[in-house]
Formats: structure tokens, sequence, C-alpha cells
């Protein structure tokens, strides 16, 4: 009843092409958005806002990279995490180097070259598919965190190896650093979020987006039609390693203050290639919506014992966590192989029909 | 500027081998063993292989699977369970573990994609994982070497005006990764159930139509890479500790099918060979240069060059595609 786009007519090409052509969506998103903009910093704990929110954020930006990649242009990729790792070092050398320019402007620069590494290591998608595929982005995975290790260079040549965030302000306002309040981290992350799915949405359903799309469907039909692979597989690695870029550094630079290699290990490739599992491939809502359960979820679970009265160690109830996770996914891929995405559509469905579910829409 | 270039094609391109050939016995040293962590290689990438070649699903969860095994073997043993006896009920497990992954999940996904299936295995992975934690705890264990029979000590062998240390236990490795080969050949060629698996490997849906049963033969095939991981479990664990730590090993498995081709199981054994001495004389002489530290990527980047060239591996079928 509420849901149904009857009696909106389109009554231009602008119209027609909008992003969301369904006033009711219009208004939902813009529902999230006032949400997300004004009362969650109003009135979220700095717990919530530290700990759940800006982490969901992060992993909801990587994981529209990956989703970009893998459920976009088909092509499986498990060396998420070192590609972060990419824009995380870069912004570190970049700050350093220019103290003074805004470090906003080095994330997003950041995550150039996170693009470039990916360009690189997707070089070889131009010959193997699939499965194989998957190994060479392990190779990457591997290599980068060596170089990461290895290579002083990247953390200023300091004896714990790891690369601290120094307080970077605009104006007096703390950015960065220690000084730097839970909700203008927030509010920061929140906005970069917001401006770069809008982009992603907006470059998926336009002539790269399709392209990619086509070459996951079928890349040999696609390239008798017109397509070149070179340049969608190439395009779609650095369109994804530019977002995974930006969410590595925004990851250190606006969550976790300070960050060693371990922050950027295979368990994290595998913990964004879940969230993209579960939200849903090839659907940037799902990223968003996988990102939040699996991020939360874990947290839930922690609380849970302790609500219940029973002592739990925090190891068990990881594994737990771990057991959970993994029975979800094969759950999920039994049955609704397209995730949470699916599922919302689904409802979406069932609510324009709804009361008369029997009525042909 | 010359210089420089011919100094950086010497310790290149020369002063690795010079070093190799300078010391001889040192060199036999390094290649006995990356020829026995070739073995656990490939010993790792067989189970992925005869799970890849009757049901065409990548099993990710191989690796957790050789943690799983040595870890309850262990913990039997632990529990105050003579060697034998536990080996036994280890063996039940994992054919257990066959049935329940077969009923639970290969079924429910019959026919589809390679990706979903390959994902479908991860999250096994972090079930199997969780539960072995949980169950056993993620501290290391040290593996019942000796209660199980399996020789301990070394001897040395005087050549080249030096000697070279062969260690019991990888003797026994190599032994018995040979005899599993071997039996495992046996058993494709020569039994009626092996015969059954290759008329599945090679298509699905002609040995349906011969009265094969899809199941019962994707258990079977299940519970042949459990005991390979045992095996494998066994092994890796006498020459380290058993621990969740194997598992990153494990995924240099997947260089090695790249190098041989995931559906052949001389070339799990090559490939497997190639990386492990590949690996060990790159970062013994090559491995300064670099700042150490080079097996963590060696085999992948290895794979990787070698798939430029063979995407279908050293053995595997060459790849049609039609459109």
């Amino acid at each position: 009843m509420i849901y149904r786009e009857a009696g909106q007519y389109k009554t231009s090409y602008a119209s027609d092409q909008a992003l969301l052509p369904i006033r009711q969506d219009r208004i939902g998103l813009l529902l999230i958005l006032v949400i997300a903009f004004v009362i969650v910093p109003i009135f979220g704990s700095s717990f919530f806002l530290g700990s759940i929110m800006i982490p969901f954020l992060v992993f909801a930006l990587a994981a529209i990279g990956l989703n970009i990649l893998t459920g976009y242009a088909g092509q499986l990729s498990l060396g998420t995490g070192a590609f972060m790792g990419v824009g995380a070092y870069a912004c570190y050398k970049l700050t350093s180097y220019f103290p003074d320019v805004n470090i906003i402007v080095h994330v997003l620069v950041s995550g150039l070259f996170a693009a470039l590494i990916g360009v690189i290591f997707g070089l070889p998608s131009l010959r193997i598919k699939g499965l194989y595929l998957a190994i060479t982005t392990l190779a990457a995975q591997f290599f980068l965190e060596w170089c990461f290790i290895r290579i002083a260079w990247l953390y200023n040549n300091n004896d714990s190896g790891a690369i601290e965030v120094p307080r970077r302000y605009i104006g007096d306002l703390a950015l960065t650093g220690p000084t730097a309040t839970p909700v203008t981290r927030y509010l920061v992350i929140l906005s970069l979020v917001a401006i770069m799915t809008l982009v992603a949405a907006n470059v998926l359903r336009g002539r790269i987006g399709r392209s990619w799309m086509m070459i996951r469907d079928m890349d040999i039909a696609a390239e008798l039609m017109g397509i070149r692979p070179l340049r969608a597989k190439l395009s779609a690695f650095a369109f994804s390693s530019y977002y995974c870029g930006v969410a590595g550094a925004l990851m250190v630079f606006f969550w976790l203050g300070s960050a060693e290699v371990e922050a950027f290990d295979i368990n994290h490739s595998f913990l964004i290639l879940f969230m993209v599992i579960i939200g849903g491939m090839g659907s940037l809502a799902g990223c968003f919506m996988g990102a939040a359960f699996l991020w939360i979820l874990p947290i839930v679970i922690r609380f849970v014992p302790s609500v219940l009265g029973i002592d739990m160690l925090a190891a068990t109830t990881e594994h737990i966590s771990n057991i959970i996770i993994g029975a979800l996914i094969i759950f999920f891929l039994i049955v609704e192989p397209h995730g949470f995405a699916r599922l919302w559509q689904i409802g979406k469905e069932k609510l324009r029909t709804w009361p008369f579910p029997y009525a042909s829409s | 500027m010359l210089a420089i270039v011919i100094e950086w094609l010497n310790t290149l391109f020369v002063a690795p081998f010079v070093d190799m050939f300078s010391l001889p016995d040192f060199l036999l040293q390094v290649l006995w063993e990356g020829f026995v962590s070739g073995v656990l290689y490939a010993l790792i990438a067989l189970g992925f292989v005869l799970i890849f070649k009757a049901s065409g699903v990548f099993n990710f969860a191989q690796g957790i699977m050789v943690v799983f095994a040595a870890l309850v073997l262990v913990s039997l043993h632990a529990m105050g369970m003579p060697a034998w006896v536990a080996l036994a009920l280890t063996v039940g497990v994992m054919g257990i573990f066959a049935l329940v992954v077969e009923r639970v999940v290969l079924r429910k996904l019959v026919n589809q994609p390679d990706a979903i299936l390959l994902m479908a295995t991860i999250g096994l992975t972090l079930v199997v994982k969780g539960a072995g934690q949980l169950f056993f705890g993620g501290e290391p264990k040290s593996m019942i070497t000796e209660e199980l029979g399996l020789p301990t000590g070394s001897s040395d062998w005087e050549v080249f005006d030096g000697i070279v240390i062969f260690q019991h236990i990888d003797i026994a490795a190599a032994v018995i990764a040979i005899l599993m080969v071997a039996s495992l050949g046996v058993f494709f060629s020569k039994t009626r159930i092996g015969r059954a698996l290759r008329a599945v490997a090679d298509d699905h849906q002609a040995a349906l139509s011969v009265g094969i049963s899809l199941n019962q033969i994707w258990a079977i095939v299940w519970f042949a890479a459990g005991i390979v991981a045992l095996v494998t479990g066994i092994m890796w664990g006498a020459r380290s500790d058993v621990s969740f730590a194997l598992e990153i090993i494990a995924l240099k498995a997947l260089a090695v099918l790249i190098l041989g081709g995931f559906t052949s199981i001389p070339g799990a054994i090559v490939g497997g060979l190639l990386v492990g001495i590949g690996e060990k004389l790159f970062e013994v002489y090559w491995g300064p240069i670099f700042g150490g530290g080079v097996e963590a990527w060696f085999a992948y980047v290895l794979a990787l060059v070698f798939l430029l060239f063979r995407p279908q591996g050293l053995f595997g079928e060459r790849i049609i595609e039609r459109v």
C-alpha cells in the first residue's frame, strides 16, 4: 500500500533515468541520510560512534570496492586487505611529506596509489580467469604484506614498524590523532562514504559499469560485442582498488589511529569478501547490509553471554562467532546466493502487491 | 653507471650460483629441505585435486582439514587412548565429517557456479576453524610422533668434505607420501569405486546415467581427502607443531595447484616439489638480496608468472572456451 509507484508518471527523460525513480525510495534514502548525518551524531554515544558506526562505514566502503571488482566485473579477489594497506601507507607517506595539505585530500589521493598497484596486479586477469585469478590476488596479498614489513621507508624507519597517525587539523578542529572526537571522525567518514557511494552508483549504471557487467556475464561474448577486455578489466581493478585504498586510509587515520601490517592481513581480505557475499554480489545496498551484519554480529555475540549471566571467555565467544558466520555463509549460499540484497528486493516486491499478493503486477 | 648495472647483474645472476657450488654439501642440504617441504605441499595439493576432480569443487577447507585431523588425533591421545586407537577413531571422525559435508553442503549446491562452491568451502573453513578452536583450544600442540611408531632422530651423510643431515621423520614423510600416491593410483585404476570416481570426474551426467551415485562418490572422495589431510597433518605436525598457523601454509598449496593444474595428480606432486625446492633455494640464495622473508610470497609469484605463459598448468587439460 505504502510502497507503490502507481500514479508516479515520468514526464521527461531525466526523470526516467533518475538514480531513484520511485518516490518512496527517494524519501527513504533521505530519511536514512537525515538519521545518519543528524540524529546519530547528536544522540550516539562515543562507543557507538567509535566502535560500531565508524568501522561499519569503513568496511562498507571496502566492500563496495570489492563488490565493484567481484560482484560487478566478476573478477574474484582475495587481496582486498593488501590494497587497503597500500592506501593506508600511501596516505601516511603523503602526510609526512606534505603535512600542510588537508588530510582529506591525502586520503583521496592515496586511493590513486592503491589504484595503480591494483592495475599492476590486475594485468594477469587479461589472461587468467575465475579461480586462477584468485591465486594472483593472493600473490598480491602476500607480496604487499611482505613489502609493508620489509620496506622500512614505508613507515618512516621507525622502530615499532607501525604507522602512527599524526594530529591534523582543519582550522582549529582536530580531524585525526588522539584529540579528534568520534563525532568529527564519524562525520568525515560518513560524508566521504556517502559521496563515493553516489559516484559508484552512477559509474556502475553508466557506460563503464555496464561494460564490467558484460565482462562478468560472459567475457567472450562481451568482447565480440565490442567491449575491450583490457580497458574494462583494468578499469574495474583501478576503480575497485581506489575504493579499497581510500577505505584503508580511512581505517587507519579515522578509526584505528595506528596500524601494523596485521591490520591488512589475509583474514581481513576474507572478512570483506564475506561481507560482499552475505550482503549480495552486485548490489551497493548489499555492501552496507553485509558490513553492518558482519561487524555488529560478533559484537552482539560478545554481549549475549554477559546479558544472560553466563561467564564466557573472550576467545570462546570469538570462536562461536566464527562458527556462526561460517554457517551463515553456507546457509546464504544455499538458500539465497544473492544475499541480503535479494531479500530486500523480494521484500519490496511483496510490499508492492500487499495486501493483494495474488494480483499480478 | 655501467659498473652498477654489472654489479647488480652479478649479485642477481652470478653470485648465488657461485655460492651454491662453492659449498655443495650445503646446497644438498637446502635441496633436501626443499624436497621434504615440497612433498608436504604436494600432499595438501593432492587433497585439493581429489575433490576437484570428482566434484568440481575447489576445496578451500583442505588446509583447515589438515589442522583439524591432526588436532583430533592429538587430543584423543591426550585423553588417554593408545595411539593406534586414536588414529582409527580420527579416521572415523574424518569419515563422519565427509558424510556431513556431502549431506549438508554439497548436495544442496549441486550445479552452482564454481565461485559459489569455492565460497561455500570458505564458509566451511570458518566453521571447522571455530569448532576446532572451541573444542581443542587455540594453542599449539606437539604431534605424538613416537607413539605412532614414526622414526625420530637423524643420520648424517658425509659428502663433498661436509655432511648433509637427514631427519628420519623427513625420510618417513617422503616414503609415506610415495606410498600414498601409489596406493591412490592403484585405487583409481583397479577398484570398482576408483573407476566410478574417474567416470564422475569425466562427466557427471554420463556417470549418473550408468547408475553411479554422485552423492556416494562425493562422500567417498571427501573421505579420501580427509585421510590425505590426516596423513599431511601428522607429517607437518611432526616437523613443527600442530597449530592453526598451518592453515596459511596450506594456502601455498593453491600455488602448487596452479603450477600442476587442477585436475592432475602427477601435476600436484611435480608442482609441490617445484614450489618446495624453488622456495628454499630462493630464500637461501636470493633472499638476503631482498631482505629475507621471501618465502611468504615466492610460491604465489612463481605461480603468477607461470600462469601468464601456461594458464592450464603443467599437466592440466587445455582450456577451451566457447560462447
